[in-house]
């Protein structure tokens, strides 16, 4: 058992500014638990969003000494003894209050994306796919919707362009339906047009801070990138697929 | 008087209260039959418990083991039950299972896959064959997202942190109305409805060591039971066997099934394989009795019988506490369970993905390379709101109910993996029931509701707020915890649960007089306090059903009255509200089960198998 | 409030941040490294002497430095130039423009230095350390009234795939440069300048083929592995060099500048090298 020193932002859209709170901490507590405790003992009405905490529901997403983080896997020993632990609402998306930030826009872009479309199963009405052909997909499919890849991207968290670019989240989601084995829909054009693409510069911050350690950058955005490529940037391609056909989903045909 | 006509008001055909993979699933289902269909959650869309879990759903496609089929199914689940599963419910759960897997295939979910590219399934604890479709080990949040994603584009409206109160009902008692609170923002909002559909899950947070996030408090229960609805098995807690118990932050988090059924084994501190010393008398033939066939089961699961660490839920829980008193317990009174020395690294991250991470990053442990320390942690409620099993219809019409919330499928015992089937199932059924019941029975009239009563529930609300002083909810719910942790726990007396009930009605003053600071707006405190009333409903449910059955049946074991009873094998307790607001708590025998189910039910293995019978 | 701090206690403008650790290392340590290599690059470059080593100069064998491989023309007068029969087309011309030096490296250097231009691994590190879009995770970003990420000018990013067809070329020329470096005079032998050079094309070809573009033309395009076990098998390996593109691209940079220092010393008489031909 030691005292800790926490600095939390307490406040809404309005305006606020950090409180500071002196808080037990006993040992194998993580960043949240010692929130929970000020919240029974100290300040019964702050808010902050957690669920499962066990790093599954992606709930709890602040920022932590300046790091995007789920506030539930964050152990207190990784700080020193001494050090004043701030915490702070996600950066990218409008305060509601304390560590409570609205973050209905990324709903509104899962809804943009159109779901799956599968072709006719097989005659026993199962589907086939092999293992190694959904590897990649079950990467991108571990995602738990904590939104701190969207958090951290300078893009949305900087530049504030919401409006051109969907964030890693939903292009690691474009990815999974993009790969799919068994969706039929030709999705490179909207994943330029629609979802921005291009916007990305691939810094990778994304990557970095998923809790789930899926490799957005690597795994699904630059491969989207090189089917991108494939499309419009490749004069060889171009001129294959106008030789040999081929075109629309061809991911999905060959 | 407060103006009720000031509240928001919007409407829907059918409201679904919970998020998580029944609800969602009935939601679906009721927007198909081109309905109006809104969602209620206390979370944000696809946070609900069902992320949470991690085996797989149980369905008999017999992809892995050709020799299953629904009859075996159904045998497993009603034997789970220690024959106190819905006969009608445990057939229409094991005859539709594997239609609803198929369908969640097409709309996106990717499962673990087979050679010959089909659905893989794993074993698991109480079902006879490979039966568990999954994703490693995070298949909940696979069907949460599937069903998210599917969902969304079918024009249901959700509306998130948002707060169930209380369910309107009509001069007629029918359901008219759902009273809601924005987390957000501290405002009141009213659905005008033809019905309901509850799925809010279970009420672990009555408890202090669970795998139940805090949004488990029994609401579904809770606000059924106060319109109307009838109660039934709540006395049947499961507790599930494995839950961590070091650091202390995290006791209770779920540590998956799938670990035993990807070859884990239990130990004590003395480095027994103590399970073997548990078996129960009816699954001894089925049971493995020594280490050679055990082990030889993991390579050959058709010539050999199962370790009995996949013995059901109740069995291996009771184990692993009877050694913890027996002071063979692991330093944080719990046991091992060790998969380290069983399979390799790579094996067990691939396999386990989820189990690596969590016990990495939130106990330090490697599993690749140290045994897990587990222990009970209450898990799930067999109990819940009684339906009917064709269209999980309740007592009050319009009200339907699915999912956790819902009693019947799982009698004494569930069984791992019949709970995301279940959701799937019967949340499908109870979208179906709610619309044919609009389209149908209900007829056109008009949603109407009393608005002094919608005043009455809106000021039980705000004076928590409002009060000059009053206890502080958290640590009302830190004594209710205690209460249930101590007195209705996984072995229980009836002198402890009277005190439980002692203890619980003592509280309630204080549940009546709790106060929250601040304001309205995203106030954890003031939900807080709102959350208790349902969890001291529940847990006075849990702890009086518990008191009346004087037997040990599956979950429930009562130290006083060991051993299954006759008199007890063929009924239920059933909880409802009296007319004076006092809570009913009565026996009911259960009518006799249809023959050709029973004749299923008890058949050995050998001729199901041989086509004699069934 | 301070004026410069928004709501929920962020600060916003470049290289603000809450951050407590040394996150500024990284982005510096790439900026010096880079501008290091940038300037000794153009300044070997415009040098053009000293990239070869071999005793006499005829027959097979001898080091030639990386920055000067493939000799397309040469200008045999320089000191430690390749002999003419070594070049591919001969001796610079006479109408070779004099603001222009004779030096073999500018007329190939471009190829690499588009394929690392455009890779994206340096894609991220120059980002960040040079135009601080932005500069670390969570460190405000250079302010930028309309940002437009790669769509406009950056939309030149998308030629890494032919940068890389000649990246490929390039790593056969380099094999082919590290075999002629154990021979001398038609001679077999090793030297330490053989291993260096060996290691070069190594490191280089583990570059190129763990090129995000190079993944996804080997096998990241299709979507059915099952049908094509070869295309599996080359994308996994591909894969496996691709995790560790970063150290890949250090390395083989590195590796690259230290190669071409090394043939200098050696062939200025600056050092000896160690072999067996003596």
């Amino acid at each position: 058992m030691s005292k800790r020193t926490f600095r939390i932002w307490r406040g809404n859209a309005e305006g606020g500014d950090f409180q500071t709170y002196e808080q037990e901490s006993s040992e194998g507590m993580v960043v949240l638990d010692v929130i929970h405790g000020i919240q029974a003992e100290q300040a019964n009405d702050m808010a902050v969003r957690w669920n499962c905490k066990a790093g599954k529901c992606g709930s709890c997403s602040v920022e932590i000494n300046g790091k995007p983080k789920l506030a539930c896997m964050t152990r207190m020993n990784m700080y020193a003894e001494d050090e004043v632990i701030t915490v702070q609402p996600m950066k990218a998306f409008p305060v509601i209050k304390d560590l409570v930030t609205d973050v209905s826009w990324n709903y509104e872009q899962n809804k943009r994306i159109k779901p799956l479309q599968p072709g006719k199963p097989e005659a026993d009405g199962d589907y086939r796919m092999a293992q190694e052909d959904i590897d990649r997909n079950q990467e991108f499919r571990k995602c738990i919707e904590c939104y701190l890849c969207q958090d951290v991207c300078h893009i949305l968290r900087d530049h504030g362009k919401t409006d051109v670019f969907v964030g890693p989240r939903f292009m690691h989601r474009l990815a999974d339906l993009a790969m799919h084995p068994l969706d039929t829909r030709d999705r490179v054009p909207e994943i330029v047009e629609e979802f921005g693409s291009g916007y990305c510069n691939i810094t990778r911050c994304c990557t970095d801070v998923c809790p789930e350690h899926i490799n957005i950058t690597d795994n699904a955005i630059i491969p989207l990138k090189e089917r991108v490529v494939d499309r419009y940037y490749d004069p060889i391609a171009m001129l294959g697929r106008k030789l040999f056909g081929g075109g629309k989903s061809s991911e999905n045909t060959d | 008087m407060l103006d009720v006509s000031e509240i928001k008001t919007i409407e829907h055909d059918v409201v679904v209260i919970g998020a998580g993979g029944a609800g969602l699933r009935a939601a679906i289902e009721a927007s198909s039959r081109g309905l109006n269909t809104g969602i209620v959650c206390k979370s944000l869309l696809g946070k609900a418990h069902t992320v949470m879990a991690e085996g797989g759903m149980a369905a008999a496609l017999g992809n892995v083991d050709s020799r299953d089929n629904w009859k075996v199914h159904f045998r497993d689940t009603i034997r789970g039950s220690k024959f106190l599963a819905s006969w009608r419910m445990a057939e229409l759960h094991a005859k539709n299972a594997p239609a609803r897997v198929r369908e969640l295939e097409a709309w996106g979910a990717v499962f673990d896959r087979t050679k010959d590219g089909r659905i893989n399934q794993r074993n698991f604890g109480g079902h006879r064959y490979p039966r568990l479709a999954h994703v490693g080990d995070r298949t909940g949040l696979e069907l949460i997202r599937t069903l998210q994603d599917h969902g969304i584009h079918q024009g249901i409206q959700v509306h998130m942190e948002c707060k169930v109160l209380n369910l309107l009902t009509d001069a007629d008692g029918a359901i008219s109305g759902v009273l809601c609170l924005w987390r957000e923002t501290g405002r009141f909002m009213l659905i005008r409805c033809k019905a309901v559909i509850m799925a809010t899950g279970g009420g672990g947070k009555c408890w202090k060591i669970t795998s139940n996030s805090w949004e488990y408090t029994g609401d579904g229960a809770a606000i059924a039971y106060d319109v109307g609805a009838e109660l039934m098995d709540l006395e049947f807690t499961q507790f599930h066997p494995t839950g961590m118990v070091w650091p202390p932050s995290v006791r209770g988090t779920l540590v998956t099934e799938g670990v035993r059924g990807e070859g884990g084994i239990l130990l004590n501190s003395e480095g027994e394989r103590f399970m073997f010393r548990y078996i129960p008398e009816r699954f001894a033939s089925e049971t493995a009795d020594t280490i050679e066939e055990a082990d030889a089961w993991l390579t050959d699961d058709k010539n050999n019988r199962r370790p009995p660490e996949l013995l059901t839920r109740d069995v291996v829980a009771r184990a692993i506490l009877a050694e913890v008193k027996a002071g063979r317990g692991s330093p944080h009174g719990g046991a091992f369970l060790d998969i380290a020395n069983r399979r390799d690294p790579a094996f067990i991250k691939k396999k386990l993905p989820s189990m690596y991470h969590q016990f990495k990053e939130l106990a330090e442990v490697d599993i690749t390379k140290q045994a897990m320390e587990v222990g009970p942690t209450l898990h799930y409620f067999m109990g819940g709101i009684r339906v009917d099993a064709d269209t999980q219809e309740t007592a009050v019409p319009g009200l339907f109910a699915c999912g956790e919330c819902a009693a019947g499928l799982h009698g004494a015992n569930r069984l791992g993996g019949n709970s995301l089937s279940d959701l799937l199932v019967f949340g499908h059924l109870a979208g179906s029931g709610a619309a044919d019941y609009i389209e149908g029975r209900r007829g056109d009239k008009a949603a109407e509701f009393n608005p002094e009563v919608v005043a009455k529930h809106v000021r039980a609300a705000t004076s928590i707020l409002n009060r000059e002083s009053g206890p502080n909810p958290y640590l009302v719910h830190d004594k209710l915890q205690l209460a249930m942790q101590e007195n209705a726990g996984i072995v229980r007396t009836g002198e402890q649960l009277k005190e439980a009930i002692a203890q619980l009605t003592a509280l309630q003053p204080e549940v009546d007089q709790v106060k929250a600071d601040g304001a309205s707006q995203y106030n954890a405190g003031w939900h807080e306090a709102l959350d208790l009333s349902s969890m001291m409903i529940t847990s006075l449910a849990v702890a009086k059903a518990a008191l009346m059955r004087e037997e040990s049946r599956g979950a429930h074991t009562r130290l006083d009255f060991e051993g299954e009873r006759a008199e007890w094998g063929n009924a239920n307790v059933v909880t409802k509200k009296g007319s004076d607001g006092e809570m009913i708590v009565q026996r009911e025998e259960r009518p006799a089960p249809p023959p050709e189910l029973e004749a299923i039910a008890r058949a050995t293995i050998e001729e199901l198998e041989s086509g004699t019978v069934g | 409030m301070n004026s410069s701090t928004l709501i929920g206690g962020h600060k916003a403008g470049l290289n603000t941040t809450m951050r407590t650790d040394k996150w500024w290392i990284g982005p510096l340590l790439s900026l010096s490294i880079l501008t290091g290599f940038l300037i000794y690059a153009t300044w070997a470059l415009i040098q053009g002497d000293h990239y070869w080593v071999a005793d006499t100069g005829q027959g097979f064998g001898g080091y030639l430095s990386p920055f000067f491989s493939p000799v397309l023309l040469v200008d045999p007068s320089v000191p430690g130039a390749v002999p003419e029969s070594h070049a591919w087309f001969g001796t610079f011309p006479s109408w070779w423009p004099s603001f222009i030096p004779a030096s073999p490296a500018v007329l190939i250097l471009m190829f690499p230095a588009m394929f690392r231009f455009t890779c994206y691994y340096y894609r991220k590190t120059y980002y960040r350390a040079f135009t601080g879009t932005p500069p670390g995770c969570s460190v405000g970003a250079l302010p930028q009234k309309n940002y437009r990420g790669e769509t406009r000018f950056l939309l030149v990013q998308n030629l890494h795939r032919y940068a890389l067809y000649f990246a490929i070329i390039f790593v056969v020329i380099l094999s082919y440069d590290a075999v002629q470096a154990f021979f001398r005079d038609g001679k077999f032998g090793v030297g330490v300048g053989s291993i260096i050079l060996t290691l070069n094309a190594i490191f280089l070809a583990c570059y190129t083929f763990g090129c995000h573009s190079f993944r996804h033309l080997i096998g990241g395009s299709t979507n059915k592995f099952s049908c094509s076990a070869a295309r599996y098998t080359a994308w996994k390996g591909c894969t496996k060099l691709n995790e560790k593109h970063m150290n890949w691209a250090w390395t083989s940079l590195f590796w690259v500048a230290g190669s071409d220092v090394y043939v200098r010393l050696v062939s200025s008489g600056v050092i000896t090298d160690y072999n067996t031909w003596g």
